[in-house]
């Protein structure tokens, strides 16, 4: 399994993550056999301890079953596709729907820019004629920027404020 | 069941404890009241800029220097001859023998400990990609980081220190040095403690993390919780702290 560590996000998280979507890609089938922890540390060259860690809260969520000398396998739950598809297209929609949001976009506009795309029309999104995306510009309010987001992501707090 | 497999969870106990320790060069003071723990199973690294008494802490806990004030405990005992066989020890400067070929170095250092594990020996030199025959004289700086890995890893002990295990050296050298590090250090038995100023390729295999700073520890704690809570890497917040 492929996976590109970013270390500036728990690791552990991202082991999590890309098993998903193996799994809601059909690469990992239930009852499939997940690589030991150790392997799978080896092969993305991360701590044992923390694969362990993204085996440990699979286990919680039920996405996977330890038994015991035999491995970790992905849970045989039948409903288990469907459930990670749903929750994984759920935070790609929130997030892409955010975005646009705060690129400034009404519902009606994203709902058609997507409509568009899905019937393969030229909507001035990579794919569509070169400059087309300006004339989509929805009107913005006055004093507002389309590109301004509506709030500022919190700043972390520690160090980093200091300076 | 998961509360079980969380039971086997690695290890709590505690393999080094210093507490308080204070180790002032003659006109230097290296290390400030300096207060930690290391538990069985974990991978810890040391982080800070040159200089900043990764070094001595290491050396003292190797019973290579005296401290100043403040105690070690390893297993419970103060650094000296019985803690020897529990701490293997890699030192920042290269203790190797020109004339000798790799072979003649893991014969000649195997000697002088009884917790040699030969299978671990070959799976090193496998891993870390060391040709036995080798003589050090024709090595690079990388082929000699990882023939000394081999000197160190493929020991039972413990506790495992590590000086600048990564330092100048090549990046194909340092991934098969961090791959050798993750599939050979027992996640049961052992601890290493990993000083390094150059974080960024290291810092995926570290579970925690000590920031010394002018010889005062400055944070410690576990990696991805720092990440999750500076939402930040480990070396980007470094760069950071030291700015």
């Amino acid at each position: 399994m492929r996976i590109n560590i970013d270390v500036s996000m728990p690791i552990y998280q991202q082991i999590i993550d890309e098993i998903k979507r193996a799994v809601a890609r059909g690469d990992l089938r239930p009852g499939d056999k997940l690589p030991s922890h150790r392997d799978m540390a080896r092969e993305i060259q991360v701590n044992p301890n923390t694969v362990q860690r993204a085996y440990r809260e699979m286990e919680q969520e039920k996405l996977v079953a330890t038994l015991r000398g035999q491995g970790t396998f992905i849970s045989d739950d039948p409903m288990l596709i469907d459930k990670i598809k749903r929750e994984m297209a759920d935070n790609s929609v929130s997030s892409f729907v955010r975005e646009m949001v705060a690129l400034g976009f009404t519902p009606e506009k994203i709902v058609s820019l997507v409509a568009d795309r899905i019937r393969g029309l030229p909507a001035g999104l990579p794919g569509g004629p070169p400059g087309s995306l300006t004339a989509d510009l929805p009107d913005s309010p006055p004093g507002r920027l389309p590109g301004d987001p509506p709030g500022r992501t919190e700043q972390p707090v520690g160090f980093r404020s200091n300076e | 069941m998961n509360e079980s497999n969380q039971a086997v969870e690695t290890g709590d106990e505690v393999l080094l404890r210093v507490e308080h320790l204070s180790k002032r060069y003659l006109r230097a003071q290296a290390l400030k009241d300096a207060t930690l723990e290391i538990r069985k199973g974990t991978v810890t690294g040391l982080l800070g800029p040159n200089g900043s008494g990764k070094s001595t802490l290491l050396k003292c806990i190797a019973g290579l220097c005296r401290p100043s004030s403040g105690r070690i405990f390893i297993n419970g005992r103060a650094p000296g001859i019985h803690t020897k066989r529990q701490v293997a020890y890699l030192p920042e400067v290269d203790p190797l023998y020109p004339w000798m070929t790799a072979r003649q170095t893991i014969e000649f250092v195997k000697s002088f400990y009884d917790d040699w594990d030969d299978r671990k020996e070959a799976n090193i030199l496998e891993i870390a990609k060391v040709d036995p025959s080798m003589p050090v004289r024709a090595m690079s700086k990388g082929q000699k980081a990882r023939l000394r890995l081999v000197l160190t890893m493929s020991r039972n002990a413990p506790l495992i220190l590590m000086d600048e295990p990564l330092s100048g050296i090549d990046p194909p050298s340092r991934s098969k040095i961090l791959n050798a590090i993750v599939s050979e250090y027992s996640e049961t038995e052992q601890a290493i403690l990993l000083a390094t100023h150059e974080v960024s390729e290291a810092e995926s295999i570290f579970d925690r993390v000590i920031f010394l700073h002018e010889g005062q520890i400055r944070l410690m704690g576990d990696a991805e919780e720092i990440r999750k809570q500076y939402n930040s890497s480990i070396q980007g917040l470094l760069e950071e702290v030291y700015a």
